[in-house]
């Protein structure tokens, strides 16, 4: 797809954002926290950390196809390849000491960090993750623990979670020798407030027929709202893509020309073979207009005036935490928005969470809504999970299948 | 007035099936070679051996399936194996129910519809536990031709438990029940049951059930299971390794024919 101005502009901020980073970490005056992708970033950022993401490392890994060789170095240091392959692509890595970010944006390694913070809602293996690194570095690790499987919003629940990041404020602030300052919090929840709703925008102009864009394009420009959530940059980047992609649409731009097909992809990506997927479903004229994957960085209801109960909902909304009825409303909705045929899960061998087929929701998709799927085996990093040809079979079989429908 | 011949090559990862059918659907021929390593050459060959058999008769148009679909020569449309073991099952089965290929590396399983179309499919994962390739291995371990391996089985007093997921497994659990003193026969059994069980893992085979596939052909005491398991007797086509292209040859047909309205 063209979206060239952003394309050129999110390698210039993510250029900067990784050079403040390395330069953060080499400044005794500066502190370095790594952090899971489901936050608390905002905690973090508000208290002037600068923040490094190992699991956006992990999908760089994996999209550049360095991860398989690598998973095999923390194998052998007793991480299964059962678990998480960002986790032991991540710490095969750090144990051969390499780091794809030396060559894209010329850094001399990773930061170092000044503590780990971690939320469970999104993965439940983070934990022994930031362990692992909190053992090496000998820092801090810090956790919130997310209650999960809600099927809807406890307030106790919630309670918990604000409760939780209070205090991780507070045991902050003896890293940084600062207490959290409340207008800085709330101006940092508004920020990613509005980088939620410039990205969620661009991803529903996948709604128009043709699609503009694809989910392989969301993949591309959703690294500032996993790493930069909260700044200004974040904020006016997805301003621009949300300008050029309407643009886009306007005038009738189709990301996968003659579009017959409109698949919705749920699960992780697969991020070693997008080209491939990309390809497949382009050959088909299908458009994988929408994911959930890239649906759930789109975080709704922050409200800069009550920050921590905001940020709590927001987390523990988020669709890998919910119980099964509320992934299948939220699937037929999904479905329905983006007026998708059919939806494709990926079932990723090494993760569980965020793999939504494995307790009969296709089946009940199927049976109760009339929702067609196909469920494709793969993993998110290692490679060796994935069998292509029976992967092109099973699409290409779903294609006929709606094509025979209709 | 000239007869309308057309032909469905099923180009699996073992064996290349063809099927040439006539006007009324009817099979003219058909045949079954070792895939090899050259999809094109077999896909030809195939061809032109369901040809020759026909007198030479043209084929107006030649539906391709299979692993190697895409590599298949002189070709009008490619279908996926799914679609032609939907349509080729419906053959025998012209009402809703679910169709499984138990074929050389992977099996499938496939809801049918009353159109013949389906509805929602499954193959086994990227494991080949519980395809032909597994039994081949069996065969091979246990020393014995593969084509012995049903009148075997046949002969057992019972069926030994094999428990693994994977082949490799299983071969080490057969070493097992070797020391156990148990026979081949009961070994050959379970081994047969262990099939049949990999299937039932993948789906509940709500209504009438079509067995098709290389296994069922050459191995039909897997049918025997199955009636065993469900309760109920599934359809065995006459050819069931050829079901998959002869659902290619009826696809060709149809096309053949829209594309003449």
């Amino acid at each position: 797809m063209a979206l060239t101005q952003s394309t050129q502009r999110l390698k210039e901020i993510l250029r900067n954002y990784y050079q403040d980073l390395s330069a953060a970490s080499q400044d005794p005056g500066q502190k370095v926290a790594w952090c899971s992708s489901a936050g608390p970033v905002e905690v973090l950022a508000a208290m002037g950390f600068h923040i490094y993401f190992p699991e956006n490392h992990g999908a760089l890994l994996g999209a550049r196809r360095l991860a398989t060789p690598l998973i095999g170095r923390a194998n052998a240091r007793g991480y299964s390849p059962d678990i998480c392959s960002y986790l032991t692509s991540d710490i095969g890595a750090y144990l051969q000491g390499q780091t794809p970010l030396k060559a894209a944006y010329g850094l001399p390694g990773l930061p170092k960090p000044d503590v780990l913070v971690y939320n469970t809602s999104q993965c439940r293996e983070v934990q022994d993750w930031f362990s692992f690194y909190g053992r090496e570095f000998q820092v801090p690790v810090m956790g919130i623990f997310s209650p999960w499987k809600l099927t809807r919003m406890e307030p106790g629940a919630v309670a918990d979670v604000a409760g939780q990041l209070r205090a991780l404020a507070e045991n902050l602030s003896g890293i940084t020798g600062k207490k959290l300052d409340p207008d800085r919090l709330k101006e940092t929840v508004r920020l990613c407030a509005q980088a939620s709703l410039l990205w969620k925008s661009f991803l529903e102009t996948a709604r128009r027929r043709p699609s503009p864009i694809s989910f392989f394009d969301a993949t591309i420009h959703m690294a500032p709202i996993v790493v930069m959530r909260g700044t200004q940059a974040a904020v006016e980047y997805y301003s621009g893509l949300l300008k050029e992609t309407q643009v886009m649409a306007e005038t009738g731009t189709a990301a996968v020309e003659g579009e017959r097909l409109r698949l919705y992809w749920e699960g992780m990506p697969n991020w070693g073979k997008l080209r491939f997927f990309s390809d497949l479903f382009g050959g088909l004229k299908a458009c994988a207009v929408a994911s959930t994957y890239c649906l759930s960085w789109a975080f709704e209801g922050l409200d800069p005036e009550r920050p921590f109960e905001c940020l709590a909902e927001a987390n523990l909304k988020v669709f890998i935490n919910r119980g099964e009825d509320c992934k299948e409303e939220y699937l037929c909705k999904a479905v329905e928005d983006y007026g998708a045929d059919a939806i494709v899960f990926h079932e990723a061998k090494t993760c569980p969470y965020n793999t939504n087929s494995r307790f009969g929701l296709p089946q009940r998709l199927q049976e109760k809504h009339g929702i067609p799927s196909v469920t494709i085996y793969g993993d998110l990093c290692d490679l060796r999970c994935f069998s292509q040809e029976q992967t092109q079979t099973l699409v290409e079989a779903l294609a006929e299948q709606i094509a025979a429908g209709r | 007035m000239t007869k309308t011949y057309c032909a469905g090559v099923d180009v699996g990862s073992s064996y290349t099936k063809a099927v040439l059918i006539g006007p009324d659907a009817e099979v003219v021929s058909s045949c079954v070679l070792r895939t090899g390593s050259d999809f094109q050459k077999v896909s030809r060959r195939a061809l032109r051996k369901v040809l020759d058999a026909a007198a030479g008769v043209a084929a107006r148009r030649v539906v391709s399936t299979g692993v190697g679909r895409s590599s298949c020569a002189a070709t009008q449309d490619q279908m996926t194996e799914i679609t032609c073991l939907a349509r080729g099952s419906f053959h025998f089965c012209p009402r809703p129910h679910t169709a499984v290929d138990i074929g050389g590396q992977d099996n499938k399983v496939v809801a049918v519809d009353g159109r013949g179309r389906q509805t929602a499919f499954k193959m086994n994962r990227k494991c080949a536990a519980g395809t032909g390739a597994f039994l081949e291995e069996i065969a091979r371990r246990l020393d014995i031709p593969v084509r012995r391996m049903d009148l075997l089985a046949r002969s057992a007093q019972g069926r030994v438990e094999i428990g693994s997921f994977c082949t490799v497994f299983t071969c080490t659990e057969i070493i097992h029940h070797i020391r156990e003193g148990k026979r081949a026969p009961e070994i050959l059994g379970g081994c047969y049951e262990s099939v049949v069980k990999r299937i039932l893992e993948m789906d509940p085979l709500q209504g009438e059930l079509v067995l098709a596939g290389g296994v069922v052909s050459n191995h039909p005491a897997v049918a025997q299971i199955f009636r065993e398991k469900l309760g109920r007797e599934p359809i065995v086509p006459p050819h069931p390794q050829l079901v998959g292209a002869l659902g290619a040859a009826l696809l060709a047909m149809e096309n053949h024919g829209k594309n003449d309205r």
